[in-house]
């Protein structure tokens, strides 16, 4: 095969000069708990942990979206697969039943690491079928799948169905005291680093460069002799085991996961994020769940029909806002081809 | 399962596909000919559905505030079409999304501004609140039926309009190639302009006969408009005929589903249909597009 890494490679320098406006985002952030001690609001921690856990998903999306060109609406359901892997064994080791032939364990040590391995095989599995398609068939049959996996969770009356299944086990991670808030924080604030940093690293790798490539031009990388259908799917995969990653930290954070966890709406909602933060950008993401975290917890304050101006909002973003926020920081072109 | 309840299962999954065809067929269409996704399409059928409880007040007659609902959420798709969806013909998929996923979000609270949260009851017209023996032991709710010839006739009007009229022609062109059909002549713009219209009165219809046989409320459109992207998607993005078949196989499967298979895997089963029937032909059943 072609040897097409070497382009890829930006000196250290270089990456480090585009990002830091991330990294100043990252030490703002930090600094989260320290403020909510001073102003005595610990409101403050959880919306801010909220913030940090949607923007491992949109990051995690934006793999798939912004470099592979590929329009998921399906990452809330691999979003809630994570979260319930968490919660299910969480309650047979309350309930003190077996699940099938495993005990269940609260030891998030063994969860969180199961969590991502069946979410990346759901994102395997689904990803076989609907990557076979493009375009806006692909788009609609994620759509679907989520649908399916919400109605998969809404059925299951042991766990909750419709009304959601609480975490009434004490969680804990290898000894680790998960439980306070602030430690909780600063773990998901470091899965949010090292996830960015394993994307950028991935973006610019020799795969990431077949990735962006098939997306730009499919035809042209399989004239080159590469399979992109492998490459596709391998970073489908990734991206939703991330996304698992990221829901079993939603659900140890809220000790509770029900089916609106995956409501399609969710999975429109990341790729809000992703687009109005700016896909270009392997941190662009961030920007957005930041932004859209903070409206939708401020907006319903204001009114009660706080939907219509974030609908409004919504659509103005897509007519006027192209490169997304990151491009306050410096234009840049497009990663990927859009979504055709 | 015995006799009378398979027919009975039966006619509820024919029903249930007759209107899952009502709201494709608009969806397809607009999508097969401008190469649109429209996810706001569920929210004309529950708009039609509004509508309609707001006009059965005023003139206390069902069919007459039908008519009316069909109509103006014509109207309100028309005004849709001509606002937000104009602009994003050119643009890519991506964009349609999140545009048509904004609209969604306004149309909900449009809806709960003017007619508030609690769920609206729809009173059936008097001659079809019964319900009628089919044979023997099978007892049949009237409207049901009602709702099964409705959409059975609509479904024959939209064929003979479709494949034997000159508009149903330009439409067929535009569907399959728009680019052609508009350099011999066709206004493409205006035939889809036309369409949705159409398309939007059909969603309203189904929104409204849904609505009488459960309730009216926000957010009805959204599972709905869901198994009607599986139709089209199943039933090959732009085919009427696809759609017709796809719906019918949908509504059909999903009725069965429930009653025969435990739960988890019954709401599943159209989902896994999908996914098989893709697997064989990932244009769906009739692509219209070579």
């Amino acid at each position: 095969m072609p040897d097409i890494s070497k382009h890829a490679a930006s000196p250290p320098a270089a990456v480090l000069a585009a990002s830091w406006p991330i990294l100043v985002l990252l030490a703002a952030l930090a600094l989260v708990p320290a403020l909510s001690a001073a102003v005595d609001n610990p409101f403050l921690i959880r919306l801010f942990t909220r913030v940090v856990i949607f923007a491992i998903v949109a990051a995690a999306l934006n793999f798939v979206l912004g470099f592979g060109a590929l329009v998921s609406l399906m990452h809330a359901a691999f979003f809630g697969i994570g979260a319930y892997v968490v919660a299910i064994f969480a309650f047979h080791d309350f309930d003190g039943s077996p699940l099938w032939i495993f005990p269940g364990t609260s030891n998030l040590a063994v969860t969180i690491p199961l969590a991502v391995v069946l979410t990346g095989l759901a994102a395997a599995l689904t990803g076989v079928v609907s990557l076979r398609t493009s375009g806006a068939y692909f788009i609609m049959i994620t759509l679907a799948f989520n649908q399916m996996l919400f109605y998969f969770f809404v059925a299951l009356q042991k766990y909750g169905g419709d009304d959601g299944l609480q975490i009434l086990s004490n969680l804990d991670f290898a000894g680790l005291n998960i439980s306070k808030r602030v430690t909780f924080f600063y773990v998901s604030l470091g899965v949010l680093a090292a996830s960015l940093l394993f994307f950028g690293r991935l973006v610019n790798s020799r795969f990431g460069v077949i990735l962006r490539a098939a997306a730009q031009n499919e035809r042209r990388v399989i004239a080159l002799g590469i399979s992109p259908l492998r490459y596709k799917l391998a970073a489908f995969v990734i991206s939703g085991a991330v996304t698992g990653l990221a829901g079993a930290l939603w659900a140890t954070g809220q000790q509770f996961v029900s089916p609106s966890d995956l409501s399609w709406v969710r999975s429109a909602d990341f790729v809000v994020m992703a687009v109005l933060g700016g896909m270009a950008r392997v941190w662009g993401p961030v920007l957005g769940a930041l932004v859209i975290v903070l409206l939708e917890a401020l907006l319903p304050g204001l009114t009660l029909y706080w939907q219509l101006p974030f609908g409004l909002i919504v659509i103005l973003i897509v007519v006027y806002l192209q490169g997304g926020l990151a491009d306050l920081f410096g234009k840049m072109r497009p990663a990927a081809g859009g979504g055709h | 399962m015995s006799a009378s309840l398979f027919i009975e299962q039966l006619l509820n999954g024919v029903q249930f596909g007759v209107m899952l065809f009502l709201i494709s067929a608009g969806l397809t269409l607009v999508f097969g000919i401008m190469n649109l996704i429209n996810l706001a399409h569920g929210a004309l059928y529950m708009t039609g559905a509004f509508l309609a409880a707001a006009f059965i007040k005023i003139t206390g007659n069902f069919f007459l505030a039908a008519v009316l609902a069909m109509a103006l959420t014509a109207l309100t798709g028309a005004a849709m079409e001509w606002i937000v969806l104009r602009k994003f013909y050119g643009r890519d998929h991506l964009d349609q999304v999140l545009a048509t996923f904004g609209l969604i979000l306004v149309f909900n609270d449009l809806v709960r501004l003017i007619w508030g949260v609690v769920p609206v009851q729809l009173r059936l017209p008097g001659p079809f609140s019964g319900s009628v023996p089919l044979m023997l032991d099978v007892q049949y709710p009237a409207f049901r039926l009602l709702i099964l010839a409705v959409g059975l006739l609509v479904a024959l009007g939209l064929y003979l309009v479709v494949v034997h009229t000159r508009i149903g022609m330009w439409i067929r062109a535009g569907a399959s190639n728009r680019p052609m059909a508009s350099a011999l002549g066709v206004d493409v713009g205006l035939v889809f302009s036309l369409v949705f219209a159409a398309g939007a009165a059909l969603a309203g219809l189904a929104g409204l006969m849904a609505g009488a046989i459960s309730s009216v409320q926000v957010g009805m459109g959204e599972p709905v408009l869901i198994l009607a992207l599986v139709v089209t998607v199943i039933g090959g993005i732009g085919s009427i005929r696809g759609a017709f078949i796809a719906a019918l196989m949908i509504g059909i499967v999903d009725t069965f589903g429930r009653v025969l298979l435990p739960p988890a895997l019954g709401s599943m089963v159209i989902f896994m249909l999908m996914a098989v029937i893709l697997a064989f032909r990932p244009k769906g059943l009739f692509p219209v597009h070579a």
